[in-house]
């Protein structure tokens, strides 16, 4: 399996989720089949429910290629809206 | 401390970040902790793009954010004359968007719910949305 990890920065919202959305996509499509995502959140400050849409959507792209998405990294924040949504039953914390 | 502030500007993307830093910027008098700067923060960015995102189909219009600081306690209100919630019981229940198909998750008001102490909905199909929310500091 191909691993790639993507190391995001900044604040991931409504308005800059629209553009990362575009690159990952990118990525992933050009991964092939199988690849294993790690999102790194080391230095994302702040996430909103748009971040996740973002990753439902990108979790949803990768399992339809036989592939796999996890994260890394993630603040108290982040780390309370990803428990929130119940995002860690999908995604794996690595 | 008693202390208040109005702030309008247009419901465009851009204006997210910068409503959270205002926001967090006045609630800073209070000296929060990290932490419940991290709340307000995320409480404002869903409120906020409810309204560029929901209310004003981002097409545009105006977004009033208010604050008010009490001895430790912060209210904020976020305004739109957007196009309203028909069915707010239905909007609050969390992962139940409008936006099918837009990878929109739903869970804004839950997050709203969650990172603050209160909040309360005002809104009126065809005439616009009020968002109340409340967050003791320093509890």
């Amino acid at each position: 399996m191909t691993q790639k990890i993507v190391r995001l920065s900044g604040e991931l919202d409504h308005h800059s989720a629209a553009p990362l959305k575009e690159k990952l996509d990118t990525l992933i499509k050009s991964g092939g089949k199988g690849l294993r995502l790690v999102l790194d959140f080391g230095d994302v400050t702040l996430m909103d429910s748009s971040g996740i849409g973002l990753i439902i959507g990108r979790y949803k792209l990768l399992k339809n290629s036989g592939g796999e998405l996890a994260v890394q990294g993630l603040n108290q924040q982040i780390d309370k809206v990803f428990r929130l949504s119940g995002l860690y039953r999908i995604i794996k914390k690595i | 401390m008693n202390n208040k502030m109005e702030l309008r500007f247009p419901g465009i993307s851009a204006n997210e970040g910068f409503a959270r830093i205002c926001a967090a910027a006045f609630a800073s008098q209070l000296d929060p902790t990290l932490e419940e700067i991290a709340d307000i923060k995320t409480a404002i960015s869903e409120a906020v793009t409810n309204a560029i995102v929901h209310a004003y189909q981002e097409k545009g219009g105006e977004v009033v954010l208010r604050g008010e600081l009490g001895e430790r306690f912060v209210r904020f209100e976020i305004e739109d004359s957007g196009k309203g919630i028909e069915n707010l019981e239905e909007a609050l229940q969390p992962f139940y968007t409008t936006c099918q198909g837009e990878e929109r998750s739903g869970m804004g008001f839950t997050v709203m719910q969650t990172f603050m102490d209160e909040m309360q909905v005002a809104s009126q199909p065809g005439q616009g949305t009020k968002v109340m929310l409340f967050k003791k500091i320093g509890k």
